[in-house]
């Protein structure tokens, strides 16, 4: 999973690394890997992916081996270990969402931006996945952006193309 | 209309912030605990509330309070299972977005019960929106004084903090949670120690669902003894039930406990009926884990007598004919939907999140969901359907956690109760691919058994 081409070195900021240390102090002494979840977060909203090298500086910083940052990188499934799009759209699919047609709206993202679950479209702008229940069964078919995770609900395919259409246009 | 003692201010404008919440009565519960009762005693009141655990497993929550060990010298923590994942519950997420102040008012009132000076209120990851507006709330709390050094002028000193998950069904999991909260992956713990002797950095530590914690406050407010006047028999107060499937109106409802669920599913106050017209086929009655019923167990017990909305009601007649209130997620099918291609998709989830850890979960998980896929996409065979049986029986009661049996129960209900759509899609492989086996028999009404006298 951690290919050697997916060694992107990238370099913490300062105020990314002000952030760190309010996280770390909200653990008592000594149970600074607390930090590890958060702190990883951190780093994908800087940089839209985990790659290795931050990992590896995550694991400096929090006086912990490489591996304990690796083995929870890769347990959790939001942590994107290669380079996503610069709207990372997951689609829940899930039960209660497919009832009222989350399947439709996966096929139809994989037909409007012409790439399959998992790749990025050539302008680099979209990737998109089908993700487990997101917790808004009520309001389904529903998706989230990353980084932010901007939430959207009662999903239909012109809804989805209409929300393409303006985060094309904002970029 | 049913009382309401959770989202009784949810469409007052701005109740998501401390100065509206406040004006509402907010705090009020804070006020009374720290000021004129001891820990014990809020312990008691929730005690005599009968207040159950509002996560899915229902125990009583004053018990699991009182089962805390207390060492001397030894911290001790509250922490919150906010990691909402179960498929059809979203109440939590409700909650957390429109009275965040309600969550922070429990939190406070319980940590002071428990005697946790930090306290952290693990929220899944992908709820980054409800993260920021918790985050909002408790610098608001602090900078009025409810959280901090000297809350109030009573000595009690309480740092909340949230806590980010990071995409992992698992960490709903109690141990599972607290494993992630130290940093690592989740899995699941073995048990005993329970947390209430060894929880988080191995210290005495609570976790309480969302919902339970902030039913505290109005068990503080107004007593126990009053909380438990609602709802019927050990299915006391009110619950949250998130409603979803093919729903005139789908969405998060506070009942009271003991509402017929015929009620819940058709009046205007809740759900308002099928939608499209369309008639009921099932329901998953309180989150993806619980046993599916036809339409028919699910509105009356098989001896016709009407079916209530509380933790008894649906667990009447077991496994074999009844289910469990759970989380309180209900899930309705419509008579277009197709029970094995929805078992499908729930073995899948269940695959997905499995931590691994046990090889019967593990694995067994990953041969449902190619069982049922093979059954759902026409290359059944009659075996399958008894293979299946087999495999979840297998899995059932035999792994570290209850992932295990939430991924069975599915499965193993689905075969009770609808095994003639099973072996219709592998009688008709070719036709089960773009038609329904619609309603069959599986709404025809349930007679109440004729009682005979006795002389």
């Amino acid at each position: 999973m951690l290919k050697v081409e997916e060694q992107t070195p990238v370099t913490f900021s300062s105020e990314l690394l002000a952030k760190f240390d309010e996280i770390k102090s909200r653990y008592p002494e000594g149970k600074q890997k607390s930090a590890l979840l958060p702190l990883l977060h951190l780093v994908q909203a800087e940089f839209l992916w985990v790659p290795t090298s931050a990992m590896d500086q995550v694991a400096a910083y929090l006086n912990i081996q490489p591996i304990e940052v690796y083995e929870v990188a890769t347990f959790y499934t939001m942590y994107f270990l290669k380079p996503q799009g610069k709207y990372a759209l997951e689609v829940c699919r899930t039960g209660p969402c497919c009832l009222v047609g989350a399947e439709k709206i996966l096929s139809h993202l994989e037909d409007k931006l012409g790439v399959k679950e998992g790749e990025v479209t050539a302008d680099g702008l979209f990737s998109f996945r089908g993700v487990e229940c997101l917790a808004a069964c009520g309001f389904g078919p529903v998706l989230q952006i990353s980084p932010e995770y901007t939430f959207y609900e009662n999903l239909t395919t012109d809804s989805v193309d209409k929300l393409i259409e303006d985060l094309k246009n904002k970029s | 209309m049913s009382r309401k003692l959770l989202l009784e201010h949810i469409n007052v404008p701005g109740i998501n912030t401390l100065e509206v919440y406040r004006q509402k009565g907010g705090y009020r519960a804070v006020e009374k605990a720290l000021k004129t009762l001891t820990p014990e005693e809020v312990v008691e009141e929730v005690k005599k509330s009968g207040l159950r655990g509002r996560g899915g497993a229902g125990f009583p929550t004053g018990m699991k309070w009182s089962f805390l060990a207390k060492p001397e010298g030894v911290a001790r923590y509250l922490v919150c299972n906010a990691d909402e994942s179960e498929p059809g519950t979203f109440k939590d997420r409700y909650l957390m977005t429109y009275i965040p102040h309600a969550l922070i008012e429990g939190m406070i009132v319980s940590s002071f019960a428990l005697g946790a000076k930090v306290s952290y209120i693990y929220v899944r990851g992908e709820m980054m929106p409800q993260i920021r507006i918790l985050e909002k709330a408790i610098a608001e709390a602090k900078a009025a004084g409810w959280l901090g050094k000297n809350i109030l002028g009573t000595g009690y000193d309480l740092e909340l903090y949230v806590q980010p998950g990071g995409g992992a069904y698992i960490c709903g999991e109690e141990t599972a949670l607290l494993e992630s909260l130290e940093g690592k992956r989740g899995n699941p713990r073995i048990k005993p120690p329970f947390p209430a002797i060894a929880g988080l950095y191995g210290c005495p530590t609570v976790v309480n669902n969302v919902e339970s914690i902030a039913a505290v406050v109005p068990i503080i407010n107004d007593g126990g003894d009053e909380y438990a006047k609602i709802g019927i028999g050990r299915s006391t107060g009110t619950k949250l039930i998130s409603a979803s499937g093919n729903l005139v109106k789908p969405g998060v409802y506070e009942i009271e406990l003991g509402l017929p669920v015929e009620e819940f599913i058709y009046s205007d106050e809740y759900c308002g009926g099928i939608a499209n017209g369309k008639r009921l086929k099932a329901t998953v009655a309180g989150g993806s884990s619980v046993p599916i019923l036809p339409a028919n167990l699910t509105l009356k017990y098989a001896n016709g007598e009407p079916r209530l909305m509380s933790y008894e009601s649906l667990a009447e007649g077991g496994f074999a004919t009844g289910t469990m209130l759970g989380s309180g997620g209900f899930i309705a099918f419509d008579e277009d939907q197709c029970i094995v291609r929805n078992t499908w998709n729930f073995s899948r989830f269940y695959h997905h999140e499995s931590c691994g850890q046990c090889s019967p979960c593990r694995e067994g998980t990953g041969w449902m969901e190619k069982i049922l896929h093979k059954i759902e996409h026409g290359h059944g065979t009659m075996d399958d359907v008894d293979l299946l049986w087999d495999v979840q029986r297998k899995i059932e009661g035999n792994t570290i956690c209850p992932l295990g049996d939430a991924a069975a129960w599915p499965v193993a209900s689905a075969i009770r109760h609808f095994r003639d759509e099973f072996e219709w899609h592998i009688k008709e492989p070719v036709k089960s691919q773009n038609q329904n086996y619609g309603l069959a028999n599986y709404a025809n009404p349930i007679e109440k058994a004729p009682v005979t006298e006795e002389k």
